[in-house]
């Protein structure tokens, strides 16, 4: 009868164990992963942070770009930079940019889209990105302001590299075609809009 | 000459500043330059064209920043998404 009694008692404890081990497994994983810290370093919550570096990264891209193309990134939230490899009307120097063959989209933290100005044809999508293994907020992205500055001095001043190093798509892998149509019609009705007021202003000042 | 390194959650950073022409400030900047190409950046001269046109030169050592830059923007290196 002892026997027997210990025998169940046994049989219990061990399928209890089934139920019960995995989980205080969960449980252990939590409560380390609730004590883990971010670089040997305890960050405190900061929500104004990222408000403040994109800030910067926007004085930052200010400072690089021309008026325009501020104006362009101010108003539209991505830059166009002309291509200068191919050979064509341009001739690779980009200083013709009527003839420029091909032209990129820059959007922070999404692909760059090439296109061709004179039609409106996507062409394809480069996926790159700037990780900064540091992660030192425990993000290694970076202000979305800095992405495009990256991308924008990645192209301008080595395409080849740049390009070299990104993956290739077709169109619509990642960036909805029809919203870069869209966005290359808004980018077409801001330059005459600018045309425009230049020259109203320009009148305005000779009379 | 100021160089400024672009950060998560922050924005870009001074790492370190001096005149080129002082020979101990340019060693510490030689060597601030050199630290951040070893952690991984990128380094971009930004530079405005006759004409007014803006674009950027990638650089790989302290001698080819041109002497009269005034900054050298780091950034991290290029990955395929």
């Amino acid at each position: 009868m002892l026997l027997a009694l210990s025998a169940c008692v046994v049989v219990v404890v061990a399928l209890l164990w089934e139920v019960i081990a995995p989980q205080l497994a969960v449980w252990r994983a939590r409560r380390k992963a609730g004590r883990r810290r971010i670089g040997n370093q305890v960050v405190e919550y900061d929500p104004g942070r990222e408000r403040r570096a994109e800030q910067r990264a926007r004085n930052l891209v200010q400072s690089c770009v021309n008026d325009e193309e501020w104006a362009m990134y101010r108003d539209l939230g991505f830059l166009r930079v002309w291509g200068r490899c191919a050979r064509g009307p341009g001739d690779g120097d980009g200083e013709n940019r009527r003839g420029a063959p091909y032209a990129y989209l820059i959007y922070p933290h999404k692909p760059i889209v090439a296109f061709v100005p004179q039609t409106g044809q996507l062409l394809s999508e480069y996926c790159v990105e700037f990780p900064d293994l540091d992660r030192p907020y425990g993000s290694a992205r970076l202000p979305d302001s800095d992405d495009v500055l990256a991308k924008w001095m990645a192209l301008t001043g080595d395409e080849r590299r740049l390009i070299a190093t990104a993956n290739m798509h077709l169109p619509g892998r990642q960036v909805d075609p029809v919203a870069v149509r869209r966005d290359l019609w808004r980018l077409g009705r801001w330059e005459q809009a600018r045309i425009q007021r230049e020259q109203t202003d320009a009148g305005s000042v000779s009379a | 000459m100021r160089l400024l390194r672009m950060k998560p959650g922050h924005g870009e950073i001074v790492i370190a500043e001096g005149d080129v022409d002082v020979p101990e400030q340019e060693q510490e900047l030689i060597d601030a330059f050199r630290a951040q190409l070893e952690a991984g950046m990128w380094a971009a001269v930004p530079t405005t064209r006759p004409g007014g046109r803006r674009e950027a030169e990638l650089v790989r050592s302290f001698g080819e920043v041109p002497r009269e830059a005034d900054r050298v923007i780091f950034f991290p290196r290029a990955a395929g998404g």
